[in-house]
């Protein structure tokens, strides 16, 4: 019998200054410290990042697919939030 | 308001529509159970391939014949480990712990690409394994880019991303073996020769008689068929041969004008189920190798959780 | 002193640094596909690619000097273990992960101190090479403390192999800090690093993280000398049958 050993962890990684940390996959370790360091090993090989987040997949809350209908729809009846909605003038041009 | 409910059929036909829509499916929808089973064996034996896939690489990483050769196949054997990262971490996204996949694959419940049962005899075969199986497994992967389960697309777009590298890092060696003396062009040959055949087998049984494909296409698990894909990496292969200067290993291949693509001679299918079950030269020495790998290390895993377990209690102890 | 000869003390400087990376990169290279688990698997690739790529520099370095046609590759492959002048503890097998940890650490303190040195050198290359190296081996020591602290102080079992694998290691660290009149003559010239220097700095380093980790220094009076004269133990022999055996079964070719 094998045991499950380890945490998991998700990792993020900003790419380049003033970008986004972007989810890029999840990990096993011990703690916060070896979870950075093996994000650094596993997905920074390539020069992939210039800062690191990880956090314990069990501390996300995320939003259930059963909610998605209360969550979300709503916002779909609200086009006048997008600048789509409103048609300036030609001789206008843009704004 | 009263709470509605879908009914297991009216769930099913959202989801057949969501993906018929080209939408991804991700970890928390619903999906129906066997989607979930098919997506864990197939992402974990993907996984599983991977990790065993260090294993006939990692034989010459100590035998490189120059140091540069040495860093590029250290460099590709540690993207296998991180690809099978990769890939667990996707199916872990499923509801299955990796410590549950990794005992499924030691007690060979489940399965990995059987072309690495074949052994590495010679630096040879450093070149065409890189060449011909990593080039067999992109021709899959650029496929499943587009595969229906969000995590196992994301996985394959990264590691399409980084395995451009391994495929030509094996043409390259065998570049320099095909144009060298005449005691490295009769390697290159040779390992041309052994792993020609292995290599188109790694597509699958032909679509007729493969047990998964019709599901699997149905729920854009797979996108395209065995036998597509194994056309698709007959045709790039031929002009690579002829480029090295090499002899075809397949004696019928010959171009067809009407179909637009090359014809070629029947693979030994016989010889293929018989390694798969157990009559290849390393069956038993990978698995073997990677639960010794795993028994060694348990006292090291062991030890950093009694290790963090003591952290904690020592930071309890302070903060009260 | 002459330019010839400088030149000449310089090359076999160089060699015997890129010696040390390359065994020590090559026994590092031994664990791929047998991690204890798959990040740790691939984390000492990563240990192992920056040795060798370190090696890479310092070999090409005395390559140039030399002047002779020669290549990285018949410093690596074409030298017998006689000629190898690798410090001894880079070319003790990998033996467990403890025996691994240990030997990198006290690897790793040394380096940190020594390529900090080797930085301010007087020829360019070398300190261009520190300059790189330094950063590498700082990550390395990171790993290597972290991973003595948790063995050392995990469960019985993996405290009592890594003070057993530390006791083993021991008597192959004062070579580390003795030199030859070669290095010596560098030194004095502002090129070579001078490493008694940093022996207390480096022990001073050791004993803290071994006290941390509940470790004892190891109170045994042994030692084991002379990798800078090739005088070495049975493995390096056995490593560079393996390591040499391709390149030297297909003399000339190119791979």
């Amino acid at each position: 019998m094998i045991l499950e050993n380890l945490e998991l962890f998700e990792v993020f990684v900003r790419s380049k200054r003033g970008l986004d940390h972007k989810h890029v996959g999840s990990l096993h370790a011990e703690d916060h410290e070896q979870a950075l360091e093996y994000a650094r090993d596993v997905y920074t090989r390539r020069s992939e990042g210039v800062s690191l987040w990880v956090v314990k997949s069990r501390d996300i809350c995320a939003s259930q697919e059963d909610d998605s209908d209360c969550f979300f729809d709503p916002s779909d009846d609200k086009p006048y939030r997008h600048a789509t909605y409103y048609p300036l003038p030609k001789e206008v041009g843009n704004m | 308001m009263a709470e509605y409910k879908l009914t297991e059929e009216e769930q099913e036909a959202a989801f057949q529509q969501r993906i018929d829509d080209e939408q991804k499916i991700e970890p928390k929808d619903w999906m129906p159970e066997a989607y979930r089973k098919n997506l864990i064996r197939q992402i974990s034996q993907h996984a599983h391939s991977e990790v065993i896939g260090e294993q006939p690489e990692g034989n010459w990483i100590t035998r490189s014949p120059s140091l540069r050769r040495k860093a590029v196949l250290l460099a590709k054997v540690q993207d296998e480990a991180g690809h099978g990262l990769y890939l667990y971490s996707a199916a872990e996204s499923l509801g299955i712990s990796r410590a549950e996949m990794i005992e499924a694959l030691q007690t060979g419940k489940a399965k990995y690409a059987s072309i690495f049962n074949y052994p590495s005899q010679t630096w040879g075969d450093v070149g065409a394994i890189g060449w011909l199986v990593d080039g067999a497994a992109i021709v899959n992967q650029v496929s499943l880019q587009r595969t229906s389960y969000g995590p196992y697309s994301r996985a394959m777009i990264k590691i399409c991303k980084e395995e451009s590298f391994h495929q030509r890092q094996g043409y390259q060696i065998m570049i320099e073996l095909a144009k060298g003396t005449p005691a490295q062009k009769q390697m290159a040959q040779d390992s041309l020769n052994r792993f020609y055949w292995p290599a188109l087998m790694m597509f699958g049984p032909h679509d007729s008689e493969s047990a998964h494909s019709a599901k699997s296409m149905k729920w854009k698990i797979k996108r395209e068929t065995n036998d597509d894909l194994r056309q698709k990496f007959i045709d790039q292969t031929v002009p690579q041969i002829e480029f090295l200067g090499l002899e075809h290993p397949d004696k019928a291949i010959k171009w067809n004008e009407e179909r637009g693509h090359y014809d070629s001679g029947e693979l030994n299918w016989d010889e293929f189920y018989k390694v798969i079950n157990g009559n290849g030269h390393c069956n038993r020495q990978r698995i073997q190798h990677h639960i010794k790998a795993h028994e060694e290390g348990a006292w090291v895993r062991d030890a950093q959780l009694a290790y963090n377990a003591k952290q904690k209690a020592k930071k309890a102890a302070d903060a009260a | 002193m002459s330019d010839k000869s400088l030149n000449n003390d310089i090359i076999t400087y160089a060699t015997r640094l890129g010696d040390d990376a390359v065994v020590l990169g090559h026994r590092v290279s031994e664990w791929v596909s047998y991690g204890p688990f798959l990040e740790e698997d691939i984390a000492l690739g990563n240990v192992a690619l920056d040795l060798i790529g370190r090696a890479r520099m310092f070999y090409t370095y005395a390559a140039e000097l030399e002047d002779k046609g020669r290549t990285e590759d018949d410093f690596a492959f074409m030298r017998t273990e006689r000629e190898y002048q690798n410090h001894l503890i880079n070319e003790l097998p990998r033996g467990n992960f403890a025996n691994t940890i240990i030997r990198q650490l006290m690897v790793d303190v040394f380096n940190q101190h020594y390529l900090e040195q080797l930085r301010h050198s007087k020829d360019e290359t070398l300190a261009a090479i520190a300059e790189k190296g330094i950063k590498e081996t700082r990550y390395h020591l990171r790993r290597s403390r972290h991973w003595t602290l948790r063995l050392g102080d995990g469960t019985e079992e993996s405290h009592q192999k890594i003070q057993q694998a530390l006791e083993d290691v021991w008597g192959f660290t004062h070579e580390l800090f003795e030199q030859d009149e070669l290095e010596l003559r560098l030194a004095e010239q502002g090129i070579a690093v001078k490493a008694a220097d940093l022996k207390d700095q480096w022990l001073k380093d050791v004993t803290a993280i071994l006290e941390e980790a509940t470790l004892k220094l190891p109170q045994e009076e042994w030692a084991v000398r002379g990798g800078r004269e090739g005088y070495h133990t049975e493995y390096l022999g056995q490593m560079l049958a393996m390591m040499q055996s391709v390149h030297r079964a297909y003399p000339g070719c190119q791979w």
